[in-house]
């Protein structure tokens, strides 16, 4: 097997809390020991809860938050720990995507100024044709040559949405974290940037981790789904694997919260109750223990580890043998 | 390539922000009415000395001695030294309103560099020069200028410096509060994701979405400098006579107080005027830069 574009092993965000002169403060640990690898031309999904470290995972991935330890490798080289320098020239090939096309834009620059400065940063084109580039960046996500002297606030939030995305490609990158790109928008915008992201991925041959909590979306536009639950991963498979066949109580949970428009569908669901256990504090053993309904006492007691269930298949509890969720 | 490329006449008409600051300002009566005066203050102390047929130094002999009373030739009476009052007044006002304009410059600046630092860098950088803010507000203004007033007396360029060197803080701490909170906004992460560096997303990034903010701390240090350039004067540690500004004018309108009281409250009155309508100024700014939407 070729070696993965992005290889993540262990990847742990710690954020220390409280921490004053006086007393020693308590760990969050937002991303504990979450490794998966991204394919070249691969589109994976990540979902999880919202505090499921979701957020945190994919920007440290990109080193906008700096891993406490773990190894992210892109390319083959290592990202956690590069030098500044380094840094700022893979900043050419992975590239980000944000939630909020409102608060994702400087609103002081016009477009132009926007798209422009990543052409700058990173050397591309001369001073002269830099206007030119910015037109065609601005016309491959669908937006008209003439946005470019416009500022952020004339704009729709799909619009915008299609500037940040046109900002992401302006460098180029082979890869690109795509935070929740459509959870903000309306439905029927939210399908037009879906649409764009899968004619970009096509046209480019990106390679994406969509992060997202909508699950129709993730399956449309995803080759393999991780799940995420308090900082870990529950289970990963493929999208049409893990849609067909979820092996974790979270992941059928998951599923079983998205609306269905079938009204014989499936009766009997795992509705789960309550918020995320605290980070601070979580859950001895496994972390989902708190919520499930297949908890029984040994998981109290061991920390399950990810094993393998199938091709591509992977789930991460000590029950999984015994269950079935698919019925 | 998309399927379909959005028609520009779908993206709203572009009104520009310079313009709604400008709808909303005129709606601020008392800043306009600040702005209005404060304008009418300039022209007359642009224009009043040549047009006035005495000089801020002229003395009159035969009214020497005592102040003398307010006439047609001298509109708000002379001085002391047979000095024409009203002539003083309007040359003070050109010291006081530069020695304010330049301190509140030298605030701003000063104030807005150690806020960006503190709050962009947080960490180590921030609580020291948050410390340092700390003791330079702590430090009495009035004490240490006694204290400096016997020691020596500043030239005008120093003055200035002293002047915005005791008023930065407030800036200071606005600007860090700024900075804390625009560093964690999407956009500077984008950038940062593009590999912009430290001064880029401090200078181009954060700072211009603090202009609001900024703008009308900085109008609210022209205040407090004119009262602080004022205070100073009066306690004789400013400009030096002769030259007039509205504080040592007041100072040596004191000592005739009984007398002729009619020397004490024009400048007074004009520092208190000044003062006021800068302040509302800066609120009508304030309220205008308000973040829309």
């Amino acid at each position: 097997m070729a070696e993965p574009l992005l290889q993540v092993n262990d990847l742990k965000v710690h954020f220390p809390v409280g921490k004053t002169l006086f007393k020693p403060g308590v760990t969050v640990k937002a991303v504990d020991g979450v490794s998966f690898s991204v394919a070249r031309g691969e589109v994976l999904g990540l979902v999880g809860e919202s505090g499921s470290g979701k957020t945190t995972l994919g920007r440290s991935v990109l080193r906008l938050i700096e891993p406490t330890d773990g190894s992210v490798r892109f390319n083959g080289e290592e990202v956690v720990g590069m030098p500044p320098a380094q840094l700022k020239a893979l900043r050419g090939q992975m590239q980000i995507i944000f939630q909020d096309p409102y608060a994702s834009l400087n609103p002081r620059m016009s477009v132009g100024q926007t798209i422009g400065e990543a052409l700058l940063l990173h050397h591309i084109g001369t001073r002269k044709d830099r206007a030119e580039r910015v037109g065609d960046i601005l016309e491959k996500v669908g937006l008209p040559r003439a946005a470019s002297a416009r500022f952020p606030h004339e704009f729709s939030g799909g619009q915008r949405q299609r500037i940040g995305i046109a900002r992401a490609l302006a460098v180029n990158p082979q890869f690109i974290v795509a935070d929740e790109p459509v959870s903000a928008l309306d439905v029927s915008i939210q399908a037009q940037i879906i649409n764009l992201l899968q004619d970009l991925r096509q046209e480019l041959g990106l390679s994406i981790l969509f992060i997202g909590h909508d699950l129709s979306v993730i399956e449309f536009l995803c080759d393999r789904v991780v799940v995420m639950y308090l900082g870990k991963i529950m289970e990963t498979a493929t999208a049409a694997d893990l849609y067909a066949n979820p092996r974790h109580p979270y992941t059928r949970a998951l599923l079983d919260a998205a609306p269905v428009p079938d009204p014989r569908a499936r009766r009997q669901r795992i509705t789960l109750k309550g918020d995320l256990p605290s980070p601070i504090n979580p859950p001895s053993g496994c972390v989902f223990r708190t919520r499930c309904p297949f908890a029984i006492e040994a998981c109290a007691a061991v920390v399950p580890s990810l094993d393998p269930v199938g091709e591509q298949h992977a789930v991460a509890c000590i029950r999984a043998g015994e269950l079935n969720l698919t019925e | 390539m998309a399927e379909t490329v959005i028609p520009l006449a779908t993206i709203q008409p572009p009104q520009s922000y310079g313009r709604r600051v400008v709808k909303r300002f005129l709606k601020h009566r008392p800043a306009v009415a600040g702005l209005a005066f404060l304008l009418l203050l300039a022209i007359i102390i642009m224009v009043g000395p040549f047009l006035s047929p005495y000089t801020f130094d002229g003395q009159d002999f035969a009214l020497i001695g005592s102040p003398g009373p307010m006439n047609a030739q001298h509109w708000l009476g002379t001085d002391e030294l047979g000095r024409d009052v009203t002539t003083r007044l309007i040359y003070g006002g050109r010291v006081s309103l530069a020695v304010g304009l330049a301190g509140a410059i030298i605030a701003t600046i000063a104030g807005t560099l150690v806020g960006a630092l503190s709050g962009f860098y947080r960490g180590w950088i921030d609580a020291l020069l948050m410390r340092f803010t700390d003791v330079m507000l702590s430090i009495p203004t009035l004490p240490l200028v006694l204290l400096l007033s016997g020691l020596f007396r500043p030239s005008p360029p120093l003055l200035v410096a002293i002047v915005g060197m005791l008023i930065w803080m407030g800036t200071a701490r606005l600007v860090r509060s700024q900075f804390l909170v625009l560093r964690e906004r999407e956009f500077v992460e984008a950038a940062r994701a593009l590999g912009a560096g430290g001064a880029r997303l401090m200078f181009r990034h954060i700072l211009p979405n603090a202009i609001g903010p900024i703008t009308v701390a900085a109008t609210l240090a022209v205040g407090s400098a004119i009262m602080l350039e004022s205070a100073l004067s009066f306690l004789g540690f400013g400009i030096q006579p002769p030259v007039p500004t509205w504080g040592n004018l007041l100072n040596s309108a004191s000592s005739w107080l009984s007398v002729a009281p009619w020397l004490a409250i024009p400048p007074g009155l004009l520092i208190l005027c000044t003062v006021l309508a800068v302040n509302f100024l800066g609120d009508g700014l304030r309220d205008a830069m308000e973040p829309k939407e």
